[in-house]
């Protein structure tokens, strides 16, 4: 039985205490609320820039892409711009719909064998809802938390705000981009326990991540509709972060710092982690390539020459026969042939073996 | 082989990844040469002198808005009016008669906070900032 | 087939669920009936491949190279810093599993190494291990923590398993079809076996074509003299059936275009069909329109198995093609019937092999037709060139002779994945035949299922393993079968009408396998020729039998 995801609770157990217990300790709040936070936004956007660097300097020796629809080839048949795109524009479009929606994952169906010998292919579209509504949640509140960072707090970010709330529901109003986050990512987890093939391949690495966010989920739910934290007090401190005006508020607690300390934790681990999914989709040659293969050159930059066997080799060997059976030749047999080199055995039959 | 000092696509990574570093660290650019401290209350002559609001002032901080909204409901479904604080003090459940009695100009107290923290309340969807109606 | 499961059997013995054991910590174990057997050393050595030897998949030792890990780690290395592809893959996955049951090997077995994901794990494992700094850093601190990140040391058995999975996926790419970054397991899969080649692990299916190919032309290691009798052989057939004879030319210097198909069609049933429909289709053309076209003896194959061993193979097996269209003079190459031929030209040629600047942009002489999408690498495909004539109405056609078929259509993996070549063949078959049918929709144009033998997988020795993977395919044709009559099966790939076959003998009998243009030339009315009252192959036409007592 697969028990990876213990590990990785375990981890994120350890974590909450060290920031609960440490930063009760003198300099802990210095060390939770601002070293560690500039440790890791800067280990995430120098780990994150170098990665790509890294899979950019690698060449993309041939065009690959996968093509998921009609190609354009004869004036009369109608092409597939976009799942078989043979333009920047049609690429472009490709890439939005598959970061933004996630197109590909919405193909996604159920194969199961039934009647003991029909495959069926069912509707599956969880997977697809889960991760996107995962993904879209965090964005969102990613974004809302703007309102911590900038000063004067624009008109946008209001408006979302008026948007996630629009419920008004619960005090202070509920943002649904919380609530939805933090079921998405219940559900991811649930999802990989009990579905047998996705936990026999899940690793720690997967479900850290999860837990990870759950806690930074559940802590930031918590202060916000339950302990209650002093919101301008924390307001001022994540502005010192960002003005490097640093300024440690009082009577914040601990909920707070792990809070802090689980989303640093992230940062830092993204660049290390499956997580560079988001840069790797924009680098993915099987989704970011125009599909006129036929149409336009592409260079391999290591391209070399390699050993062929010539036509000149060929009819070398083949002459005699050639001329026998009537085939045109580049040059009339000699009295001599040259030595004709060690062939391997021919296959006695070579297809089906009835 | 490959020569891995150079970066293909170059254009498009490099503009990718300095759009990618602009946004995370956009508060950055956003708040260049400001400092944003704390909004300073302005408390009236009436509420420095009675101290303590209806409760504790670090529990009126975190909860004011559950009290508000506590006393709406009271006064309008059950026509009770008089709130008793945890020291058996008694107060009208009003925001207009009992808040904005100590806390007389809206915008020197209520708004500095919740524009500091970009809260919207919709208190004032209904009731009226006498101040802001002169 | 005597070993292999009945349909029954096999069906039943699909595991529903994997086993309690984590992955890493249940060995390979190599079954009789789903690998193929050693390659041949004496067609490794032709060709030059690394480590010719005798050894057997079966036998504890592999007689590897003393420092086969070595060679593998610097491999591997090497080809990290090749391909942005193969990196990215190993760097990104998620593990959301959409990809698990979207293949076909795995749909066939259950064994939950043949999910997509897990067979890429299989080297991703030892990259975390060898490539990664966090899977270093984890790893030096035990073995245990190592199992939890999913990083392993490469021992013997971690690379039996390579072997044997590597040869249980068939490059499909189904699974990138579904992957939400496009993760092409079929890369993955062609790095891993580039890396097995290193030290000499091929398998003997795929080896010992691809030494007959690069000596004489072909897969089958036909000789240009027996080529030339196979073809004179059809020519008779042609003209017993047809009254009309045709007559090919072979490495006619000089001639508009060269035609180039899989040997397959030239040597085995059904292709050969097909390959007597070419031979129809030019003559028809030739005799009217004065069509300009000539077969070659020394790139007598567009297959190329060499792709399945590794890109240096492929391009130098694939280098020919442009070679004999340059020394023939000709203006540019016409594709026959093939898969992996198809993924090799559109994706791999030009930028290998190429630039064609000594060919002519592809028009058709007929309809004037510009060939735009293959304008660069110069080489069109049948379908495209047949739809082209029908769109015109250049082809004699008399669809009634093909009434007594009721045909399905079953996209191949590379033309409908690496192309999306949909439309063009369809649109030949619905103008061909008065009943056609389609396939469920999760079965076909990009969802298309494969064979279960593409990639040098259709051997004898692996057949049950052929037959697993032939399942969800055979499963749809057999719905078509019973909802609507369908008796036959039409592709556009050499190795789907071999393989298809047998696999139609195995799960659906009642359905045969014909080849596009094999179905073109039965309802193509040849110029001077008799009333037809025989097909192809050589069987009495339905309601024609009685034409001669008139």
């Amino acid at each position: 039985m697969n028990l990876n995801y213990l590990y990785s609770l375990i981890v994120v157990i350890v974590l909450f205490l060290l920031a609960y217990v440490g930063v009760a300790l003198p300099g802990g709040k210095t060390l939770f609320g601002v070293i560690i936070p500039y440790l890791a936004i800067i280990t995430f956007i120098v780990g994150f820039c170098l990665r790509v660097v890294g899979w950019a300097r690698l060449p993309v020796p041939f065009r690959i892409p996968t093509t998921c629809g009609q190609q354009k080839s004869l004036p009369w048949i109608k092409s597939a711009n976009i799942d078989n795109p043979s333009t920047t524009g049609g690429v472009i479009l490709r890439m939005i719909l598959e970061i933004v929606f996630f197109r590909s994952l919405f193909r996604n169906t159920k194969c199961e064998l039934k009647e003991g010998d029909k495959l069926s292919y069912e509707w599956e579209k969880w997977l697809w809802m889960g991760s996107l509504a995962f993904h879209w949640a965090f964005f969102t509140v990613l974004v809302r938390h703007m309102r911590f960072f900038l000063e004067p707090v624009p008109a946008c970010l209001q408006l979302l705000d008026k948007l996630d709330g629009f419920l008004q529901i619960a005090l202070p109003g509920l943002m649904l981009s919380g609530a939805v986050l933090l079921a998405a990512v219940i559900f991811l987890f649930l999802r990989r326990l009990w579905i047998p093939h996705v936990r026999y391949i899940s690793l720690a690495s997967d479900f850290f991540p999860l837990f990870l966010i759950m806690g930074i989920a559940i802590t930031g739910i918590l202060m916000r509709y339950f302990t209650k934290v002093d919101i301008v007090g924390i307001k001022e401190f994540t502005m010192g972060l960002v003005t490097f005006n640093f300024h440690i508020p009082e009577g914040v607690g601990g909920l707070f710092y792990t809070h802090l300390f689980f989303v640093s934790i992230l940062f830092a681990y993204f660049p290390f982690s499956k997580l560079m999914h988001l840069g790797g989709i924009f680098m993915s040659p099987t989704r970011n390539l125009t599909t006129n293969s036929r149409e336009k050159r592409h260079a391999n930059p290591w391209n070399y020459p390699v050993k062929v066997h010539t036509y000149q080799q060929y009819e070398d060997e083949f002459r005699e026969k050639m001329v026998e059976a009537g085939l045109p030749v580049e040059k009339m047999p000699e009295p001599e042939p040259p030595e004709e080199p060690v062939a391997p055995e021919e296959p006695e039959d070579s297809e089906e073996k009835e | 082989m490959p020569n891995n000092q150079t970066m293909y696509d170059k254009g498009k990574v490099v503009v990718g990844l300095c759009i990618f570093v602009i946004l995370v660290t956009f508060p950055v650019w956003y708040n260049l040469g400001k400092a944003a401290p704390a909004p300073e209350l302005v408390l009236s002559d009436k509420a420095k002198a009675a101290k303590e609001c209806v409760e504790e002032t670090s529990y009126m901080k975190a909860e004011h808005m559950q009290i508000l909204d506590v006393w709406r409901d009271t006064v309008v479904r059950d026509a009770k009016r008089v709130y008793v604080n945890s020291k058996g003090k008694e107060y009208e459940m009003s925001l207009s008669n009992t808040c904005l009695d100590c806390h007389v100009e809206k915008a020197q107290f209520c708004d500095k906070c919740h524009d500091y923290a970009s809260v919207t309340p919709y208190c004032w969807d209904c009731h009226i900032d006498p101040k802001e109606m002169k | 087939m005597s070993d292999v499961p009945t349909p029954e059997e096999l069906l039943s013995s699909i595991e529903p669920k994997p086993s309690a054991t984590g992955w890493m910590d249940t060995p390979v174990e190599i079954k009789k009936g789903m690998y193929c057997y050693a390659s041949n050393p004496k067609s490794v050595e032709y060709v030059g491949l690394p480590y010719p030897r005798q050894w057997n998949p079966k036998d504890d030792d592999w007689q590897l190279p003393e420092n086969w890990q070595e060679i593998i780690s610097k491999g591997f290395r090497e080809r990290l810093d090749r391909f942005r592809s193969v990196k990215i893959f190993m760097d990104i996955c998620v593990r959301c599993g959409a990809c698990a049951d979207k293949c076909h090997f795995f749909i066939g077995s259950g064994d939950p190494k043949n999910m997509p994901v897990l067979r890429a794990e299989l080297l991703r494992s030892v990259y975390r291990n060898d490539f990664t700094t966090v899977g270093k850093i984890i790893g030096s601190i035990g073995k245990n923590f190592k199992k939890v990140i999913g990083a392993r040391e490469l021992t013997l058995d971690v690379l039996k398993e390579w072997w044997y999975y590597l040869f249980q996926c068939s490059e499909c790419r189904r699974c990138s079809v579904f992957c939400p970054y496009g993760i092409y397991t079929a890369e993955i899969t062609i790095f891993g076996r580039e890396l097995l080649n290193l030290i000499g692990l091929n398998i003997d299916w795929v080896a010992t074509p691809v030494s007959n190919c690069y000596r004489t032309g072909n897969h089958l290691g036909i000789q240009p003299h027996a080529y030339k009798d196979m073809m004179d052989f059809f020519t008779d057939d042609i003209e017993d059936i047809t009254g009309v004879r045709v007559d090919p030319s072979f490495n006619r210097k000089g001639a508009e275009i060269l035609f180039i198909t899989p040997s397959g069609d030239v040597f085995a049933d059904p292709g050969t069909f097909t390959c007597m429909g070419y031979m129809m289709l030019f003559h028809f053309l030739q005799e009217k329109y004065g069509f300009d076209i000539t077969w070659s003896t020394y790139a007598s194959e567009g297959g190329n198995f060499g792709f399945f061993t590794s890109h240096e193979t492929m391009k130098r097996l694939n280098a020919k093609m442009y070679a004999e269209a340059k020394r023939l003079g000709v203006k540019w190459i016409l594709g026959g019937e093939c898969g992996h031929m198809w993924r090799i030209v559109h994706q791999y040629m030009d930028t290998m092999n190429g630039p064609a600047d000594f060919l002519e942009e592809p028009v058709s002489p007929i309809t004037g037709t510009k060939f735009e999408n293959a304008k660069a690498t110069k080489m069109v495909h049948i379908a495209e060139f047949m739809a082209d004539l029908i769109k015109h109405d250049k082809l004699d056609l008399d669809p009634s002779r093909n009434d007594h078929l009721r045909v399905t259509y079953h996209d191949s993996c590379n033309t409908s994945r690496v192309m999306g070549l949909l439309e063009e063949p369809r649109y030949v078959i619905e103008n061909v035949c008065n009943n056609f049918y389609e396939m469920p929709v999760n079965c076909i144009r990009e969802q298309t299922f494969c064979c279960g033998s593409g990639s040098g997988l259709n051997a004898g020795e692996n057949m049950e393993l052929r037959m697993q993977g032939g399942l969800p395919r055979a499963n749809a044709v057999k719905y078509v079968h019973e909802k609507h009559d369908v008796n036959m099966l039409a592709c556009i790939c050499a190795i789907d009408r071999a393989a298809l076959t047998t696999s139609m003998e195995y799960w659906v009998p009642e359905v045969e396998v014909t080849g596009l243009t094999e179905m073109v030339s039965n309802a193509l009315i040849l110029p001077g020729e008799r009333e037809r009252d025989m097909n192809l192959r050589s069987e009495e036409l339905p309601g024609m039998e009685g034409d001669d007592a008139e």
